[in-house]
């Protein structure tokens, strides 16, 4: 059964908060070369819900919970998978210039 | 319920992730930022493996193998072109994803689920199914299924805040009696309704913000399901991606001296308002070879690319016609405009994925200096980001917005499929000055002809 008791939700307001600072410092000293590959790599980075669909996955559950539960998989898979892919690809493309020429 | 190996793994995870974000800074550590991050994601779902053993191992594979299958050749084969497109489909699939672990966690759970809990829950559903629908529209507005252009009707705020009322009205009744099940299809019904009425009513050309903004929505979703799961990891993942999709968001709209409420509500470049000038100026226009035997004596030319050269697929020559010109001893630049293109950085990857050296590529600040001292600019498929009256009119719907200068240039050349004006409907004054030579026609075919005429010229 879920329930969020108060000790917790203080615990994660906290870690909320702070991923919240330490995010907006991390992004804006993101190089706007790299704003495009950043979107691939954070919603990789995101779909790690897709532990959360294998957590309700594992809870004994109904057809038709554990059929939503494996929709979620698929889609965050997919997601993880091209994300991390197309995030590759696309920085292999930045090069410099190549000297003495 | 999960035991301190697989906590303590979770800690390591969201380290990762942090650490692939601080690499990400920059080009030259990219690579290693990309590594943290697969690295997190491979010990995420390790710990979970380890700690909750699934029975459903039929369904599980089944969904995984799935998303393999689809998710590889998206990730390997999509055009750079279409990039846009798959971003916003991939905010689709990460919110729908939230949002259905969120109705399972409801049913589950139900009625035997406090207030506390199914608040956060619903709020959380109720983002990731407008974010799903919102991105899917996004999605099909980008791929040209629909029209770019935006859908406006009279009263179209009040409809639209009237379904986002009976999903927040609905979701509270939820709260209040967590027993009645068949009210979270209308929670859920009426979220997705109100995603699509959002973007259907926003244009095309405002797309960079608005994926970002559907990407912040999309990581929010998650944090929030963290929080119902109370579940760190996924915390901190969700608010990174967040963020990300927060600061990006407020990059594009300062880009476009426009604030999001405007951009989400305004519906901007429905119709050629009175902005447009009603005397009729002729500009002049020129051909390939005219711009050739300009070019011959330029010392500096700075490409000043737009949307416009997405859709040609002109990267490619524009690389060449580069590789050309600098051949003649040539200096060459690139002006990169923040929201030139229809996703943050869409540029800058179409110009690499042609082997731009990306340290040619020059953002809007650093660049603009350096056009007084320009003896030639190219526009290729861009045309509001230059418009001066952004700087010199204050009636112009543009007026304050931060352009490229490129008309500072000696001499610009636009290259345009037609005398029509931008995406904001008003006329860019540029196209009538003397300095200006306008080339009219498909940016990959003029730019062609253009090279073939500076080739056979010789030296």
């Amino acid at each position: 059964v879920t329930a969020i008791n108060s000790a917790d939700l203080i615990t994660n307001l906290l870690i909320f908060l702070l991923a919240t600072v330490l995010g907006q410092e991390l992004i804006r000293h993101v190089s706007r070369l790299l704003h495009t590959p950043l979107m691939a790599l954070t919603n990789a980075i995101s779909s790690v819900s897709f532990i959360a669909a294998l957590i309700v996955l594992a809870e004994p559950n109904t057809e038709e919970v554990s059929l939503l539960a494996a929709v979620a998989v698929a889609l965050a898979a997919t997601n993880i998978v091209s994300g991390f892919l197309l995030t590759d690809r696309i920085l292999r493309m930045f090069k410099r210039r190549k000297t003495g020429k | 319920m999960t035991d301190l190996l697989a906590e303590s793994l979770y800690v390591v995870a969201a380290l990762l992730f942090v650490l692939s974000l601080k690499f990400m800074a920059e080009v030259r550590t990219s690579r290693l930022g990309k590594i943290c991050g697969v690295a997190g994601m491979a010990v995420a779902i390790g710990a979970t493996l380890l700690a909750y053993q699934t029975q459903n191992v039929d369904l599980l594979v089944g969904a995984v193998v799935i998303g393999v299958v689809v998710g590889s050749p998206i990730g390997l084969k999509v055009a750079m072109t279409a990039v846009p497109q798959r971003t916003a489909m991939s905010h689709a699939f990460g919110s729908l994803a939230v949002a259905l672990v969120g109705a399972a966690e409801y049913y589950h759970d139900a009625p035997a689920i406090d207030p506390a809990t199914l608040s956060v829950l619903s709020g959380e559903m109720v983002l990731g199914f407008l974010t799903f629908t919102g991105s899917c529209i996004a999605f099909a507005k980008l791929q040209g299924l629909i029209s770019g252009k935006p859908l406006l009707y009279r009263g179209r705020m009040f409809v639209s805040m009237g379904v986002l009322g009976v999903a927040i009205a609905s979701a509270a009744y939820l709260v209040a009696n967590p027993s009645q099940e068949m009210v979270l299809p209308l929670v859920a019904g009426a979220a997705l309704v109100f995603g699509f009425l959002l973007v259907i009513a926003i244009g095309g050309a405002d797309m960079p913000t608005v994926i970002a903004i559907l990407n912040s929505f999309a990581g929010i979703s998650a944090a929030a399901l963290g929080f119902v799961l109370d579940n760190q990891l996924l915390i901190v993942a969700g608010t990174l991606d967040g963020s990300s999709g927060l600061i990006l968001g407020i990059i594009m709209s300062k880009a476009m001296n426009r604030s999001f409420t405007n951009i989400l509500f305004g519906g901007v470049g429905a119709t050629v308002s009175g902005a447009t000038t009603t005397e009729t100026r002729v500009a002049q226009t020129y051909t390939p070879e005219d711009v050739a035997t300009i070019m011959r004596d330029a010392r500096s030319v700075i490409f000043a690319p737009g949307y416009g050269m997405a859709v040609a697929q002109a990267q490619h020559v524009v690389k060449e016609l580069a590789d050309v010109l600098q051949a003649r001893g040539i200096d060459v630049k690139y002006a990169i405009h923040p929201v030139a293109g229809r996703m943050p950085g869409h540029m800058n990857v179409l110009l690499a994925e042609a082997q731009v050296p990306y340290d040619q590529l020059w953002e809007m600040d650093r660049v603009n200096p350096l056009f007084p001292e320009t003896d030639v600019v190219i526009v290729v498929g861009a045309n509001d980001v230059t418009n001066p009256a952004a700087r010199t009119r204050p009636d112009s719907p543009l007026y304050g917005m931060p352009i490229l200068d490129v008309d500072k240039a000696r001499t610009v050349v636009f290259i345009k499929r037609s005398m029509g004006p931008g995406f904001s409907g008003v006329d860019n004054e540029l196209f009538y000055l003397p300095k200006t030579m306008m080339v009219l026609g498909d940016a990959k075919k003029v730019l062609t002809e253009l090279l073939s005429s500076l080739r056979n010229m010789g030296n």
